[in-house]
Parts: structure tokens; sequence; C-alpha cells
């Protein structure tokens, strides 16, 4: 199995950064209730910022941000412990290894695998939670509940590609644009 | 082909899953709720910024309600004081009366105000965290309320914070009863299979139970986790199941479990 190198330079303050989003989610997804009152189901963007992790950065990144996000969800949730960093993590796995394949710069394609993540996700880790013996309680109405989450998710994924990439334009050096003039090569006009 | 360096890190992160899930029930709740513990400046910041504009909001409500309001809550305050001096006499009938006939005395119940702080972001799960743990004398399966009605048990305790599972998830059944009937049932899940969050099934109704909608569901005491007599909803609609052996009826739930912020724990 191949995986592509990180797409850029790998720094400790895009890894904080990408840790502290993760933590701000899983805080969000606890506290606010507009969406679950309104819909009946709660978003969750994790699966969405591991599309953005495996498109952008190495196999190192994918795996820290995929373990810290899911036991950080699992802290807050009576999942059991460790239950959400195997789908976390075999998201940006699959989109890694996938990368080349994917238009990281479009909105679409984001959108699709935002959406795509937001289902496999749950699915995995429900059928986690019945191999382990503690099948939560689902219906009919968890597939209304899946579809939210997932266009919930699917949309939200560009928004992680535009929030990053304004963070680093603002915290990283812009790479110099390539140029064919060299000035040594230059031919300096006589009088 | 992956790297030697990948493969440590993968198997150090498979290894580590491994770990948590087999880690003993006590230990994974102590590291969840530590763990659970690091988004606590935050819930304070959120807390301390809703007071604010709380306290923004009161600054400019206009005299003229306030001072109608006290009045209402004046009265109300009086009303509730006769209240509670005819249930004093009452209580102290029914102690004498239970004295004379040697039954065993009642207690009244102990309880103690807690904040939630959270709730579970799965959808699948029904719990939310409250800011009161072992340090303030919470031991797991407390039943805990709102005025409403009942709201769940404790399940997890830490030091300083405790998980409340709530009416209508899978691991939370409460023994019950429909007051005007006397008939005894489950509160079971399927919350799930519900659109409506405040509503949940009460199973295993006798076939011939003459419950309607609108009968009183109260907690039957039976199991001995739940104080009898909690108020937990009305009887909203009432189905036959198991090929006609049962009825199952669904409970629209007292309390709002979609809005709460303080609960308040029964201790024995």
């Amino acid at each position: 199995m191949f995986f592509p190198e990180s797409q850029r330079e790998t720094t400790w303050l895009n890894i904080a950064a990408l840790l502290v989003a993760a933590y701000l989610t899983v805080f969000m997804e606890s506290t606010l209730d507009v969406v679950r009152n309104l819909t009946g189901a709660q978003f969750d963007l994790l699966p969405s910022l591991m599309v953005y992790v495996g498109m952008s950065y190495g196999f190192n990144t994918v795996l820290a941000v995929g373990t810290v996000s899911g036991v950080l969800y699992d802290s807050t949730s009576a999942n059991p412990l460790g239950t959400s960093v195997l789908p976390l993590v075999l998201i940006g796995m699959l989109v890694l290894h996938n990368r080349d394949l994917l238009l990281r710069d479009q909105t679409y394609p984001q959108y699709v695998l935002g959406l795509a993540a937001s289902i496999f996700a749950p699915i995995v880790i429900y059928l986690l939670l019945v191999g382990l013996g503690k099948p939560p309680g689902i219906g009919w109405y968890s597939l209304w509940q899946l579809a939210v989450m997932a266009l919930i998710g699917g949309l939200f994924t560009p928004v992680w590609f535009y929030i990053f990439g304004k963070l680093d334009n603002a915290l990283m050096y812009p790479s110099v644009p390539e140029s064919a003039f060299r000035p040594d090569r230059e031919i300096e006009r006589g009088k | 082909m992956l790297k030697r360096a990948h493969i440590i890190a993968l198997s150090s992160v498979i290894l580590l899953v491994l770990i948590f899930l087999n880690l003993p029930s006590q230990t994974t709740t102590q590291v969840k709720l530590a763990l659970g513990s690091l988004f606590l400046p935050l819930f304070g910041f959120a807390n301390s910024t809703q007071k604010l504009a709380e306290n923004a909001g009161n600054s400019v409500v206009p005299r003229r309600v306030l001072v109608r309001e006290l009045e209402e809550l004046r009265k109300e305050n009086q009303r509730l004081k006769l209240q509670l001096m005819q249930n004093n006499q009452i209580w102290q009938e029914n102690n004498q009366l239970r004295q004379a006939l040697k039954w065993q005395q009642q207690r009244g119940w102990k309880v103690r105000l807690a904040a939630v702080v959270s709730r579970d972001p799965a959808n699948w799960w029904r719990t939310i965290q409250i800011d009161l743990g072992s340090r303030d004398g919470v031991v797991t399966n407390l039943a805990v309320m709102t005025s409403e009605g009942l709201v769940g048990r404790v399940e997890e305790v830490g030091f300083t914070s405790s998980r409340v599972v709530l009416l209508g998830d899978p691991t939370c059944r409460v023994a019950s009863i429909v007051e005007e009937t006397r008939d005894t049932g489950v509160i079971a899940a399927g919350g799930a299979a519900i659109p409506d969050q405040l509503l949940i099934e009460m199973t295993y109704l006798s076939r011939h139970s003459q419950a309607k909608p609108g009968n009183r569901v109260v907690t039957s005491g039976l199991g001995g986790i739940f104080p009898k007599g909690i108020l937990v909803g009305h009887v909203a609609d009432i189905s036959t199941v198991g090929h006609g052996l049962y009825l199952e009826a669904r409970v629209k739930l007292a309390a709002n479990l979609k809005q709460l912020e303080q609960v308040w724990i029964l201790f024995p």
C-alpha cells in the first residue's frame, strides 16, 4: 500500500491547529443543541476534518489527528473509549491513499468526500459497537439522522479547506513563484 | 509499501485502541471523565458568556415589568407556602397512621441541584454530563429529575462530574405504573424509532389494561433504583404488540429532555 508524502511542509503549528480544531469541534458537538433541536439529529464534523487532513497532510498527521479527535469524541459520549478512533483514522488513510486521484481544490469533490465520510464513520462505529456487545438504540429514524449528519458533514468539508487555507496564508511564508528570469544571464546593454 | 516508521505508528494506534477497549469499566469511566475535564475551561467560558449576556439582557428590562413579575412571584410564593403547610400536615398524618399500622416510616427526598454541562454528541445515546461528582457525594444509579418529572439515572461518576443516562436510552429502563389503572410496565428505549425525542415506550402492559391516553405514568419503585411515585409522563397512545400478548403505550415525557439546563439529583 502506498501513502503519498504530505503535500506541504508539516510543522508543529499545523498539527496544533488541527488538534485545536478537533477539540473545538467536539466541544461544539456536545454543547450546541440548535441543530439537534431543529432536526432531531446532531452533526459530526470530525469525518469531514479527516477528509481535509487526508487530502493535505502525511501519514503521521492523519494518525495523530484521528486518534486524538476520536478519543476526545468518545470522552464526551457514551461510546466505549476508542471506538471512534478507528473509523476516523480509516477515513484519513483512505483519502490519503487515493489522494492523487482526487480533485483537491474543487468544491464539489470536497463535498462528496465529506458526505461519504460522514456516512462511513457512524456505520463503522455502529458495527464496532455491535461487535463489542453494546448495540446502540437505532431505528428507522436513525436513517434521517444519518442523512442530516451526512449533509452537514458534506457541506462543512469545503469550509475546513477554506479555514485552513486562510490560516496557512496567515501563518506560513508564501511559496516563491518560479520564474524563468535569471539575473546572471541578463544581457547588459552597452552605452 | 508502508515504511517501517508508518508500521510502528499504525501498530501503536491499534494497540492503544485495543488497550482502551479492554480496560475495566471503572478505569474507562475515570479515563473518560478525566479526558472530558479538558473541556472544563470551555464550559466555564461558555457559562460566563451566557451569564454575561443574560445580565446584559436583564439590565434593559423596564422597571415596570420587573415590579409586575415581583408581584406575581410574591403571590405564587404565598400560595406555595400555604400548599406546603397543608402538605406538612398530610405528611405528619400519614406518618402517624403508618406508625399506628406499624408500617415503615416514609422519608422525604434529599435533593441537590446540578448544572448540565454537555450532551452526548452521538445520536444513538441519550446522556448528559453534570457538574457534580463523587466529591459531592454522587454515586451511580441515583435518580435524576426536574421539577416536571423524571429525567434518568446517574451512570458514571467522576470526581467533579458525572454522566446521566436519560430516559429513552437503551441502557435506562424504568419500572413504572399507570397511576389511574395501577397497570405496571417497563419504560424502555425505542427512542430512535420515534422522531419525537419526548415520546418513549412503556412496554409489557397487561393485555387487559384499561389505560387510556392522558393517564399519568409514575415510577413504581420496583427495581430499587427509582423511588416510587416520580412522574414520568402521560400516556399518548396504546397499541397491541407481541401477537396480542401484551400492550405497549407511548408515553409523552413530563420533563423536557431537549432543554435541560439544571437537574435535581435524588439522594437516598
